[in-house]
């Protein structure tokens, strides 16, 4: 055997080995197709994507953006009848290689829902079950880490005195930051958002754009969202998809002030979607 | 044609509204009527009611009877044999009234009842002396006190008598104790012992290992424990010279004098002299003698705590075996299966294992578990016992399995909908922080899904507890000699027989010699039987409305 065994943490993954050319390059993404059965979800999605920014996906609903989301941490492979073609690059190692650990991969790139999930525990316990996963079960570090994480995901000060209450108590709001908070404890390089702030109000709109904007100088963040507002507001690149393709990536404000492409420009000026 | 307005009031639904309330009516009525039914029934019992004085004259003879009426009816008069008809019989009479009375003194009458005719009834009276005693043997006895005896000495008569044989008795009560500690637990304890030894030295000799110096061994610990035996047997037979002692006299209702030794009685009465609240004291005191005392004189009389016990101990040893086994099942069959033709067929056989009569597992458990496991288990770990049975027999331990099989498929059916309830998003919450399927479920699932476990749990404790049928072949006697938890290593005895509410239900009714006398204690049992059902399903369900408040789901 020359091949690598694969370990539970691939080395070829890990930061600091990186064999990417361009170390302002964090994923890129060669191909990538994906079909459930016999129908085609994505076609040909090509595009890469930038350290330490912002990329939002839009786009009208179905066009594939969640799909597309969910295959940077492979979270497609709970459906049965699905598969990928093509490669997404990250540390110059395609995540889909059949060596490759999914829930190391995991947790390097982690994942925010579109309705608030937290587990059915303490608003600690939720913080701190990625970490135990880890086996972190030092108390002292534990809380470390959760006042760290609940501290950037902007919302210690509210919960600092109740951490031992449930989490489901929180408000959506809360419940969302909550996840947040979970999602960066065990300190990914990459976070996904789809749609974290649909199911919320305006003003817990506003403080999740603030917090990516934010959380933007420690990770790489993806966000798909319906909202080309909030995509103009807070994303530094932009994709526009339909129908499973990747139509236009660029830079935001020219995607929105001067899209190259017609089916772009039709729908940022709302002629449908 | 039907009339329009009929048609209108057909169109609202209100019949339906009324159909329904009423059907659900009919069964609240059904299960409180049974409910009340078995708790008058059975818990009348204990009440220490008046005692009458029947004078009494047929056509043959003339007597006075004693006892408690237990039942009346009205028969027509012509069904009455010439005999028993002759006075106070009016020519247009006819129907007539008689009475079933309860006038214990098995031992001097020859049976505990007797019909009496309200036609030949001269006189009824409620002495105010008269006496119920409870007996250790042959049931209740009724008669009038006369005088107390110590040995052959007349120490009290008249006025004095009944204070000074409740002194008496209460001394005799002490020492019936003292006996029964010193017969159940100390010699008991030896007895097991002295099993034990044996079994060891059986055991080396079987392996060739008994050395000189084992055997020695061997012999000084018997010695010791032989020499313990005496002693203990000897202080039992002082307490037996001491109980022997006293005695009473009393007229029974023929006018003869009877003695009645101490020793004999368990409890003494003046029913005519009691007021209200003395008989609510005494009622309280039977029930709770009933519940916690063990039975006597072939499951007639005394309490039922041995079945009581048995019942609870058979029930929560279940219900720690099936709920790995349905778990681990559900689990299964729902996150890891592929699902397709073959996982359906499982499904469809789970499901119809509820449907197979209980007896049948009964018969699975006997042959399977009592006769193949159980034959093996002792072939390899308990050759010194044979050829007498360890686990080879009916037993606690088989019977428990056998349940947990019963109510297996409830289990699994109840925790796969509760899998099948949990929220997409919290899975991929968890997947998504990089746990594993299994730490998913650990952490995540089942926890969640724990209140649909516990409802499944709480099905198959109600099923498990009414169970009889199957018990009765591989587990349950009439009367086990001891419990199966007890003060001697390794104090839960999973081998061992047990009793159980159902088979004393079953037993009292229908194979007691008695039947009559002891059908009120076949109620008092039934009741007491659903107590125990509904407090384990009551118990079992706060633990799982505490469940469902942590894990109280997310909405959608």
């Amino acid at each position: 055997m020359t091949e690598t065994v694969a370990t539970k943490i691939d080395p070829a993954i890990l930061p600091g080995s990186s064999a990417t050319t361009d170390s302002t390059i964090c994923m890129d993404v060669n191909n990538l197709n994906l079909f459930y059965g016999e129908s085609r979800a994505l076609t040909d999605v090509s595009f890469q994507m930038k350290k330490n920014q912002v990329t939002a996906f839009i786009g009208p609903s179905g066009c594939g953006k969640s799909t597309l989301l969910r295959c940077f941490n492979r979270m497609n492979d709970l459906v049965d009848s699905v598969r990928v073609t093509g490669e997404i690059i990250l540390d110059g190692k395609n995540i889909y290689a059949p060596d490759v650990d999914v829930t190391s991969l995991r947790q390097r790139v982690g994942m925010v829902f579109q309705k608030p999930n937290p587990f059915p525990m303490s608003i600690f316990e939720n913080v701190a079950y990625g970490l135990r996963l880890q086996g972190i079960n030092k108390r002292r570090l534990l809380e470390e880490k959760v006042e760290w994480a609940l501290k950037g995901a902007a919302l210690w000060s509210e919960v600092k005195d109740r951490l031992s209450e449930s989490a489901l108590g929180l408000s959506g709001g809360q419940q969302q930051r909550l996840v947040i908070a979970r999602a960066i404890a065990i300190e990914p390089e990459i976070l996904l958002l789809d749609e974290p702030a649909s199911a919320l109000d305006p003003i817990s709109t506003l403080k999740i754009e603030e917090l990516i904007y934010e959380l933007k100088s420690k990770y790489t963040i993806l966000i798909v969202t319906h909202n080309m507002q909030q995509a103009a507001r807070v994303s530094d690149e932009t994709g526009f998809m339909y129908l499973g393709e990747m139509i236009e990536f660029g830079d935001t404000n020219k995607i929105f002030t001067n899209p190259a492409k017609k089916q772009t420009e039709d729908y940022i000026t709302g002629r449908y979607g | 044609m039907i009339n329009p307005r009929l048609n209108q009031w057909f169109k609202t639904g209100t019949p339906w509204i009324w159909l329904n309330a009423g059907a659900i009516a009919i069964a609240l009525v059904a299960v409180f009527g049974l409910l009340m039914l078995i708790l008058m029934r059975g818990m009348s019992h204990f009440w220490p009611a008046d005692v009458q004085a029947f004078y009494y004259k047929n056509n043959e003879n003339a007597l006075t009877v004693i006892g408690e009426i237990v039942e009346s009816e009205t028969i027509p008069i012509d069904t009455l044999p010439d005999f028993k008809k002759i006075r106070n019989t009016q020519a247009g009479d006819k129907t007539v009234t008689r009475y079933l009375v309860k006038t214990g003194n098995r031992d001097i009458l020859g049976s505990d009842f007797r019909w009496l005719y309200d036609i030949n009834l001269v006189k009824t009276e409620q002495p105010k002396n008269l006496m119920v005693l409870e007996r250790v043997e042959w049931g209740n006895f009724y008669g009038f006190l006369n005088t107390v005896y110590e040995n052959d000495q007349m120490v009290a008569e008249g006025e004095t008598a009944w204070p000074e044989f409740i002194k008496r008795l209460h001394r005799v009560i002490d020492i019936r104790k003292q006996i029964l500690q010193l017969e159940r637990v100390k010699i008991g304890a030896v007895n097991y012992q002295l099993e034990r030894i044996r079994l060891k030295e059986r055991r080396l000799q079987l392996n060739n290992d008994l050395s000189d110096a084992a055997k020695k061994e061997i012999e000084t610990q018997r010695s010791e424990l032989k020499q313990q035996y005496s002693d203990l047997l000897k202080q039992t037979k002082e307490l037996y010279q001491q109980i022997n002692r006293d005695s009473i006299r009393a007229t029974v209702m023929d006018g003869s004098e009877v003695t009645v030794p101490l020793k004999k009685v368990v409890k003494a009465w003046q029913p005519n002299k009691m007021t209200l609240w003395n008989k609510l004291g005494f009622y309280m005191h039977s029930l709770w003698d009933f519940i916690t005392e063990d039975p006597r004189e072939a499951n007639t009389e005394g309490g039922i705590f041995p079945a009581i016990f048995g019942t609870v101990m058979m029930v929560m040893l279940m219900a720690v075996l099936v709920t790995p086994f349905g778990v681990i099942a559900a689990v299964y069959l729902r996150e890891y299966a592929k699902q397709g033709v073959l996982t359906r067929i499982i499904r469809i056989a789970v499901n119809n294992l509820a449907g197979v009569p209980s007896i049948v597992y009964g018969v699975f458990g006997l042959g399977f578990f009592v006769y193949f496991l159980g034959g093996n288990i002792d072939a390899l770990f308990f050759p010194e016992a044979l050829p007498s049975p360890t686990f080879g027999t009916p037993g606690l331990l088989w019977s428990s399995l056998t349940l947990a099989l019963l109510t297996l498929p409830v289990v699994i059916v109840a925790t796969e909908e509760g899998l099948s309830r949990i929220p997409k998003s919290l899975r991929e919450g968890s997947l998504g922080l990089g746990a594993t399927k299994a730490e998913t479920l650990w952490r995540v699932v089942l926890p969640m899904a724990s209140p649909a476990i516990m409802t499944g749990l709480i099905l198959a404790i109600a099923r498990a507890a009414g169970e009889v049928a199957p018990l009765m072949l591989v587990g349950v006697v009439k009367l086990a000699p001891s419990l199966p938890l007890d003060g001697n290593f390794p104090y839960l005895h999973l081998d061992r027989k047990f009793m159980h509410l159902g088979f004393h239900i079953y037993d009292v009714g229908f194979q007691s010699p008695n039947v009559e006398a002891a059908r009120p204690l076949v109620y008092a049992t039934s009741f007491l039987l659903v107590v125990v059902i509904v407090t384990l399903n009551i118990t079992a369900i706060n633990l799982r409305n505490r469940l469902r408040e942590k894990y109280r789901a997310l909405d959608g």
